[in-house]
């Protein structure tokens, strides 16, 4: 047990490095900048315009699309992982019910196309 | 000791970020507090010493479900007087829910305190860390033992693909799209036609 946590020892230290550092970011310049605050640097510009509308506009219901499609094939990867690593174990049986995991997802897959959900026009 | 205060300082961060994701204003810094919650929990499992969860949490709830949760947010016209105004209307079903949950959660707490101690030790199914890693413990089970469950979760993931593209996908009429097979197989002659005009009577 504590054997696998020292191999995460490193990304504990990474972890307290940028918390330490991103503390020193913010602390720093406050103590140390002249500070003249003005409600000019703090309004919205584009390319130096005055902002033309409230960029609080609705998304596309097409990103949700990509993003579930996404969603559902990262999933399946996802159980890719202990199948790779245990399939010497498992034998033909293993093998072959992610064959038949695989081939639904992939009938979804081609409907997914067929359909053209995933061109954008 | 690194051990107890890794614990208990992601264990805080989790709580916390987890109150803000329901107690704050803005929609989207909800969804990012509710990011912060996900990845103190990797830390909370990697600690447990399941290592396949935590990375698949990051993977798949931060990587994937945390960015549809942005897009639906992002989807949503924010007006802040209008999210208001439900507060009153929603306040009678909310709550009801809000104590139904409480109800069952001190059930389950209640529950576990009469039932006395544990009988079975639910970590004696796992093997040990040193004998095989916690992806390789998953994997000698989830394709053999329970490859119905796998497979249901298979056929689930294929509703939820169809379910998405027929409710949000729609033909678009009038848009000009590449079609590489019609271009394949155009000919010469579909494009234009030969004719032999003859002196003096032109094409008529």
């Amino acid at each position: 047990m504590n054997e696998l946590l020292l191999e995460y020892l490193p990304i504990l230290i990474f972890f307290f490095i940028a918390i330490i550092l991103s503390c020193v970011f913010i602390v720093l310049p406050m103590m140390l900048v002249e500070q003249k605050p003005d409600t000019e640097k703090l309004s919205a510009y584009e390319c130096g315009f005055e902002a033309f509308d409230s960029a609080r506009k609705p998304f596309d219901v097409r990103f949700y699309l990509v993003a579930i499609l996404f969603i559902i094939f990262d999933l399946e990867v996802a159980f890719l992982f202990p199948w790779a690593i245990s399939l010497g174990e498992i034998g033909l049986f293993g093998f072959v019910s992610m064959m038949i995991f695989l081939g639904v997802l992939t009938i979804g897959f081609i409907y997914e196309w067929k359909k053209g959900a995933l061109e954008w026009e | 000791m690194i051990y107890a205060i890794c614990f208990y300082l992601f264990a805080t961060i989790t709580v916390f970020s987890a109150i803000m994701v329901i107690s704050s204003r803005n929609p989207v810094h909800s969804v990012l507090y509710l990011i912060l919650a996900f990845f103190n929990s990797a830390g909370l499992f990697v600690l447990l010493g399941a290592e396949f969860i935590a990375m698949i949490l990051v993977i798949v709830y931060v990587g994937a479900v945390a960015v549809l949760f942005m897009f639906v947010v992002m989807m949503l016209d924010i007006d802040y007087s209008e999210l208001r105004k439900g507060f009153q209307k929603y306040l009678p079903i909310g709550g009801l829910i809000g104590l139904i949950l409480l109800a069952e959660l001190l059930l389950v707490g209640f529950g576990w305190g009469l039932s006395g101690p544990v009988t079975t030790d639910p970590a004696t199914a796992i093997p040990a860390l040193n004998e095989m890693s916690n992806t390789e413990a998953i994997g000698s089970l989830l394709y053999t033992k329970y490859a119905f469950l796998f497979q249901m979760a298979g056929l689930i993931l294929l509703v939820a693909m169809i379910g998405a593209i027929v409710l949000t996908h729609r033909a678009r009429p009038g848009v000009k799209k590449q079609n590489i097979n019609d271009q394949v197989m155009r000919r010469r002659g579909d494009a234009y036609d030969i004719v032999k005009v003859k002196p003096g009577q032109g094409l008529g």
